[in-house]
């Protein structure tokens, strides 16, 4: 018994108005991309989706799934045609592999689409039900609170069964609001930023500040690594990786110890801001979370945010560092994260930094220095890496 | 040309030799460099590994690619053996093996170890038991293979595991060239140490290969140099070679055996209809893609070569022996005379070949023996 389509309910998506086809659009193509099977047909209707398996394994199809966002939940189904005792047949083999040998409760819920189908909704709750209670121990009736329900639907063409519902990863469909720049460290925080964004639907150009030879190439795959992880969730990314030594040591010369880590925050924002332009992004989204470090007190921030007028999106603003890491080991970026290669922000720390600089300072200590020409340098010397790219090469040649 | 000498080798599968020649101008450069090319050659080779391990169920860290059957099963026997040689000096394996496991084995007895050869029972199939009763407190290493390359006979790997499993000391290897990616093994369950595997019975490439070694199990390596693959097999990593295999195995995984174990049932109730055949592969476990027969009075090389005049290409014996001219040292171990022995020949297939070839396997069969029957009397 195999099953041979599934069915994908969209989250808030089918409460959009006239946008919401652009969004069902995004959600098909993000989803054909991720599965990278072409024996898959997808299917975007108004208000569901279908996947036709076509002979893929929908446990496959399944492990991808669960990372969409814009799903709001998703069932495997079984066609039948429409004789009885196939539809019983195959309700008794879903029900079975639905308790996977546990007791459970559960009651069937037929619809009856196609009106000449002799037996009434009734009648075939009945007949189902019956047939697989007789055959299934430890399996009793609930029809308030079930613990799974068997859907029957009959249509002229044949009959849908499914018993399981698999709960998505809610959201809207990756790159359905826009575009963003993710700055992306190597930390635990900004990946976790990142995808809390793609969960909302926005596509993401990250930044990565790299400083040779003080951090390694090691560090940069950890870094694209990252960002693989997060083209999981539906989208592709863009990698900017931005040579950032010179800067960091003119700002080391340039600037009294304890406000470095300020300034270079502040250079780092308005490069982060280029690219922004360059990009067509709207916003910029950092990991920041509030008191976490010296960078990320409220005095901190208003000093960094000093250099731009874009919105910057903190997603973690308000969480801990436990609830964070959380997150990163459900969406597999922690233990890349937690790799000890040394990167730019912490070969530069000051000592002591300011924990509460003031903006007025920070402007004078750099006004003694151009940093545009700097910054054009870097942007010039910017390479951009275009994620999932030889990963999926490699995934191809296996 | 009709392809029944897969046993030997297999021909290599469009999509894996295209694996293999755009991995090896895609990602040429040396896996142990420091620099881009270097880091994305190592990346893409930690990929294959981690296919082939799942594709086991183990964990990538326990793949070491290799050129191959012959090494990974001389790396299992010798490394281990070399490694444990304090814990023990004795061996136990069949009589049944390949040479590559049987010579290996004849090498460590030159070296002051003691190696038991069980003997199958008539049907080519060990006997747990005996096995068991070789079982002594010097014992360090049990080896066995999965599927015997010239009858086709499955081996109880799992059961033998188990047995050997309640000794803690001693190592569990298989070889499981013949039977990888056609029979599932569970290596957990079977209570496996070290399996060796070779890429070119896959439909994938020769020089290609891997051993699967438990995590814990230390092996002294055969090869000394640069120290890849963890320390156990130096020699700059064949990335080209490790993906080819890594895809080779995942499509023998995809395949359907089901046509092939159809076409041989098939062919095996033709044959067992002709008087003047004898099949020496046993009729329940064994491949579903091997035959061993025998046409008594006629040498198993004259019929090779009478059926290749046919366009049809079977062997005699195992490849690896078939040049020595001596009867098969395997059908011996199960009771068969030498005469006979000297008179059998392999038919091995694949999941490419097809119902209809069968039937004119038979075809060319029935045309060919009675001409050559005429003709040695005529000499007689």
């Amino acid at each position: 018994m195999n099953y041979d389509r599934v069915l994908i309910r969209y989250g808030e998506m089918s409460t959009k108005g006239r946008n919401r086809s652009k969004f069902t659009n995004k959600m098909k193509t993000n989803i054909k991309r991720l599965l990278k099977d072409d024996r898959i047909g997808v299917e975007a209707q108004r208000d569901r989706m279908f996947l036709y398996l076509n002979g893929a394994s929908f446990d496959d199809v399944r492990e991808k799934l669960v990372h969409v966002s814009g799903i709001q939940s998703f069932s495997p189904v079984m066609k039948t045609t429409q004789n009885i005792d196939e539809i019983k047949e195959a309700a008794l083999a879903l029900v079975q592999r639905t308790m996977n040998g546990n007791p459970a409760s559960f009651k069937v819920n037929t619809r009856r689409a196609d009106k000449q189908f002799p037996l009434d909704t009734h009648e075939l709750n009945h007949e189902i039900g019956g047939h697989v209670l007789r055959e299934t121990k430890e399996l009793k009736v609930d029809v308030r609170n079930p613990d799974f329900i068997l859907t029957v639907e009959v249509r002229a063409e044949g009959v849908y069964l499914s018993s399981q519902t698999i709960p998505g990863a809610g959201g809207m469909p990756a790159g359905a609001a826009g575009k963003a720049v993710l700055l992306l460290s190597g930390g635990l925080d900004s990946p976790v930023a990142g995808y809390m964004m793609m969960k909302r639907g926005v596509e993401i150009e990250a930044v990565h500040f790299f400083s040779p030879p003080y951090t390694s190439d090691r560090a940069k795959q950890k870094v694209i690594d990252l960002a693989n992880v997060l083209t999981t969730y539906g989208g592709n990314v863009r990698l900017h990786i931005v040579p950032f030594t010179k800067i960091q040591e003119t700002i080391h010369k340039q600037v009294p110890e304890n406000y470095t880590m300020t300034s270079t925050r502040r250079i780092m924002m308005r490069i982060a801001d280029r690219i922004r332009e360059q990009t067509g992004a709207l916003a910029i989204v950092t990991g920041e979370s509030l008191g976490q470090v010296a960078s990320q007190t409220m005095e901190s921030m208003a000093a960094i945010n000093d250099v731009t007028n874009t919105p910057v999106l903190r997603p973690l603003i308000a969480a801990d560092k436990l609830e964070i890491m959380d997150i990163a080991r459900k969406i597999g970026t922690h233990d890349i994260s937690i790799l000890p290669f040394e990167d730019c922000c912490t070969i530069f720390t000051p000592a002591a930094p300011k924990t509460k600089p003031k903006t007025e300072k920070v402007q004078f200590f750099e006004s003694f220095l151009d940093f545009d020409p700097l910054i054009e340098e870097a942007i010039g010397s910017t390479e951009t890496i275009v994620l999932p790219n030889i990963e999926s090469e490699m995934d191809e040649l296996l | 040309m009709i392809y029944f000498d897969n046993s030997a080798t297999t021909m290599p599968d469009e999509s894996v030799l295209e694996t293999f020649i755009k991995a090896s101008t895609r990602f040429f450069a040396n896996p142990s460099s420091l620099h881009h090319a270097g880091m994305e050659a190592e990346r893409f080779l930690q990929k294959a590994r981690s296919q082939v391990a799942s594709l086991c169920g183990v964990s990538a860290s326990e793949i070491i690619f290799t050129s191959g059957g012959t090494e990974s099963n001389n790396l299992a026997i010798k490394g281990t053996a070399q490694f444990y040689r304090n814990r023990g000096r004795h061996i136990i394996t069949t009589q049944i093996e390949h040479p590559s496991v049987f010579e290996a084995c004849r090498d460590l007895e030159r070296e002051g170890f003691q190696v038991t050869y069980v003997k199958p029972s008539e049907n080519g199939i060990i006997n747990p038991e005996d096995v068991e009763q070789a079982i002594t407190n010097e014992t360090i290493l049990v080896s066995v293979m999965h599927v015997n390359n010239e009858t086709g006979a499955i081996q109880p790997v799992e059961k033998i595991g188990q047995i050997v499993k309640k000794q803690p000391q001693i190592l569990f290897h298989v070889d499981a060239v013949q039977g990888f990616g056609k029979i599932p093994l569970n290596l957990v369950r079977s209570g496996i140490d070290l399996m060796s595997v070779s890429g070119h019975k896959l439909n994938g490439l020769k020089g290609t290969g891997f051993l699967f070694k438990k995590q814990g199990i230390h092996l002294l390596p055969l090869l000394s140099g640069g120290g890849q693959e963890n320390g156990l097999r130096s020699g700059t990593e064949h990335t080209a070679g490790a993906a080819s295999l890594a895809k080779a195995a995942r499509l023998s995984f995809e395949a359907d055996m089901e046509p092939v174990w159809h076409i041989i049932k098939w062919m095996r109730r033709q044959l067992e209809d002709r008087p003047w055949v004898n099949i020496h592969t046993p009729a329940s476990k064994a491949a579903p893609h091997i035959l061993n027969i025998s046409l008594p009075g006629l040498k198993g090389e004259v019929l090779v070569h009478a059926l290749e005049q046919e366009g049809i290409i079977v062997s005699t014996t195992s490849a690896c022996s078939s040049k020595l001219a001596k009867p098969s040292r395997i059908l011996q171990a199960m009771n068969i005379s030498s005469e006979l022995a000297s008179s059998a020949v392999r038919l091995s297939l694949s999941t490419r070949n097809t119902m209809q070839e069968a039937e004119q396997f038979i075809d060319a069969l029935d045309r060919v023996v009675p001409v050559l029957a005429k003709k040695r009397n005529e000499r007689t």
